[in-house]
């Protein structure tokens, strides 16, 4: 079973935190840590990108994040290198976001097959919508790998719930009409959201994108969510401390651990 | 339907979620108007009162002479705006205005589709913002000028390489967080479907017209039919009306740049997806989209529009790259022969006719679509004559 399977049936009362972090941002090794660092702070999965040269679903702080990375000379094989890394130290479930450009230009198979060897558990490309390539499916199940589609505000229910179910680890709700980066609050439209998605299917569902703070993430749980993502809100911690890698450590690790914190109170509060 | 069948060769629809159903909502209020006889007679009414239409076709005798054949011009650049962009912002705006929107967003390279983009929001009332590389905004300061005086707003994009590239990657961004309320004019015949058929659908009338004149003229149809590709949009619409004339060579001219920096994604390019689309793209080995050159802000574009890509890979068309060098040549050429400004984009098809045309029967016809007058790219010229042609 697909390590995120496993990993959101279990947590499937609090709810899975995962953070996303760039592969390769502010370099290669620095990035391993501030990984390990989430991971040892209790983070439940993970979703890791690969930097591209036009991310069109990102906000100002994951494009400064791609370009930091690239810059430091996260390749693709750098990036499949630095996951493989990671997957030797752990048994943490492993999501890995791209743009789909990277992925045919290696070839569909061999991207899912070197994917899948480094220890990677589900492939999300953010430019790939669901239903737009009848091969892609095939491909990521054929590695082993779990699929993962997008789905938005507005995509109607009939269309959700075909995403829900095509998705083989988890369908990533995207939670603002937006590209990515933190929000100020939770919005009555993303709650109303989450309990939409809920209601179409039991399928696992974590939402991404405008998740500011912990006590965001866990509102987003409490609404029925079996996960929640965030990226922008840890990194934005590289660019505000260039010169204090310990901090941004620090802080990612308080964020993660804040989740838990909170969550568990909920839990015990409900 | 549970899925699609295989992905089509070129084009299809690369976009994360929240474009899908704006983009379904285009697609069917294109499907529904594109024939329809109201739309199409209000459509005709404003290419004609509005817009100018039908654009001359204009014999180049002094051309046709250094040429050593017969050249005939089309003349989008006497179209209202300067260029051939208004056929499809024309077109799109009201598109847009019958779907109710209240809002359009554009991008632009040279500032000749965001130029006609403000214009048509001027017209239909309603509100524009163009998204504009800063690199490009600063060498089409003019054009920017132009667009605020039509009412637009006009943000300056910083990110990337501050050419049109990054001025659709901040587009579509914001069109993620306004698919509501918001239009998205789509400049050329690229990016995500349905837009390549719709653009090729409203620049179709440059070739139909065309076709028809030169028969008119000269009794014959052209041996070969010349356009600049960028995203492709005027060569698409000038190309389509003959693609059944099997004896009509298209070629498309792309930018050679300097030679080492270009934007020849044809000639040069490789498969990719990017910007919505299956097509032909500059990349590296990881499949991270290039930087493309060229002196002509219209042509600085690393892919091109998939039915471009088609049309190469079936032999149908050419194309072929065209120097910074030569179309700056070009451009002068075509101004102190025929008393006829091109802009650079244009000069590119004009330096490649001309030297080609030796390639071709004594008796050949040409036919060259100059897309937009040069008015715009005055201080590029100048620019490039001060630096003794290094620019």
């Amino acid at each position: 079973m697909n390590r995120f399977r496993t990993m959101l049936s279990t947590k499937r009362d609090a709810g899975a935190f995962i953070p996303f972090f760039m592969l390769g941002d502010p370099s290669i090794d620095q990035s391993f840590e501030l990984i390990c660092a989430a991971i040892q702070a209790g983070a439940d999965g993970l979703e890791l990108g690969i930097p591209f040269s036009d991310p069109i679903a990102d906000g100002p702080v994951i494009q400064a994040s791609a370009i930091r990375a690239a810059q430091a000379g996260a390749t693709v094989d750098r990036c499949f290198d630095l996951i493989a890394r990671i997957r030797r130290d752990f048994d943490i479930p492993i999501g890995l976001l791209v743009y789909y450009n990277l992925i045919h230009r290696r070839g569909l198979n061999n991207f899912c097959e070197r994917a899948a060897a480094c220890g990677v558990d589900a492939l999300l490309a953010a430019d790939l919508p669901f239903g737009q390539h009848d091969r892609f499916a095939d491909a990521v199940a054929a590695c082993g790998l779990g699929s993962v589609y997008l789905v938005s505000q507005n995509t109607p229910d009939e269309r959700a719930r075909r995403i829900l179910e095509a998705s083989t680890a988890y369908t990533y709700a995207v939670g603002v009409m937006g590209t990515t980066g933190q929000r100020e609050s939770l919005s009555e439209e993303t709650r109303g959201f989450v309990r939409r998605l809920r209601a179409l299917s039991d399928a696992p569902f974590v939402v991404g994108f405008g998740v500011g703070t912990p006590p965001h993430a866990v509102d987003i749980l409490r609404h029925g969510a079996d996960g929640v993502i965030a990226g922008s809100a840890l990194i934005r911690r590289i660019a505000e401390n260039p010169d204090r890698f310990d901090t941004v450590i620090e802080n990612v690790r308080t964020f993660v651990s804040d989740v838990r914190t909170l969550r568990e109170r909920n839990a015990c509060s409900s | 339907m549970t899925r699609t069948a295989n992905p089509p060769a070129y084009g299809g629809r690369y976009v994360p979620e929240p474009l899908v159903a704006p983009l379904e909502e285009v697609e069917r209020a294109f499907a529904h108007h594109r024939a329809d006889t109201e739309f199409t007679t209000k459509l005709d009414a404003l290419l004609t009162h509005y817009a100018g239409r039908p654009t001359p076709l204009t014999f180049a005798p002094r051309l046709s002479e250094r040429a050593g054949r017969r050249i005939y011009l089309k003349r989008e650049d006497l179209l209202h705006g300067g260029a051939h962009k208004t056929n499809n912002t024309i077109g799109q705006g009201l598109l847009a205005h019958t779907m109710g929107k209240t809002r359009l967003i554009a991008e632009t390279g040279a500032g000749q589709h965001g130029v006609a983009t403000a214009m048509a929001g001027a017209m239909f009332g309603i509100k524009t913002e163009v998204y504009m590389g800063a690199v490009d905004a600063e060498r089409q300061a003019m054009n920017v000028y132009r667009m605020e005086l039509l009412g637009a707003t006009v943000h300056r994009v910083h990110s990337g390489t501050q050419t049109l590239k990054d001025a659709i990657n901040e587009a579509l961004r914001d069109w993620i967080a306004h698919a509501d309320d918001t239009y998205y004019l789509f400049g050329t015949a690229a990016g995500p479907s349905p837009f390549p058929d719709m653009v090729r659908h409203f620049q179709s009338i440059i070739g139909r017209e065309a076709r028809a004149q030169i028969l008119e003229a000269e009794d014959r149809l052209p041996n070969a039919v010349y356009a600049c590709v960028g995203g492709g949009s005027n060569a698409i619409g000038i190309f389509d009306a003959f693609i059944g004339d099997r004896d009509v060579a298209l070629v498309g001219a792309e930018a050679g740049g300097d030679g080492q920096r270009h934007g020849a994604s044809l000639s040069s390019g490789s498969s990719g997806v990017f910007h919505g689309m299956h097509s032909y793209f500059l990349q590296d080995d990881d499949g991270q989209i290039a930087e493309a050159h060229s002196v002509a802000a219209g042509l600085d574009y690393p892919g091109v529009g998939p039915i471009h890509a088609e049309l190469r890979d079936s032999g149908r068309a050419t194309y072929k790259p065209v120097l910074d060098d030569d179309a700056l040549a070009a451009f002068q050429t075509l101004s102190r022969l025929e008393g006829i400004i091109p802009a650079l984009e244009s000069s590119h098809a004009v330096a490649l006719a001309m030297e080609s045309a030796a390639d071709l029967p004594d008796d050949a016809l040409l036919l060259i679509n100059i897309s937009g007058r040069g008015d715009k790219d005055l201080h590029t010229v100048i620019a490039d004559q001060r630096t003794g042609g290094d620019s």
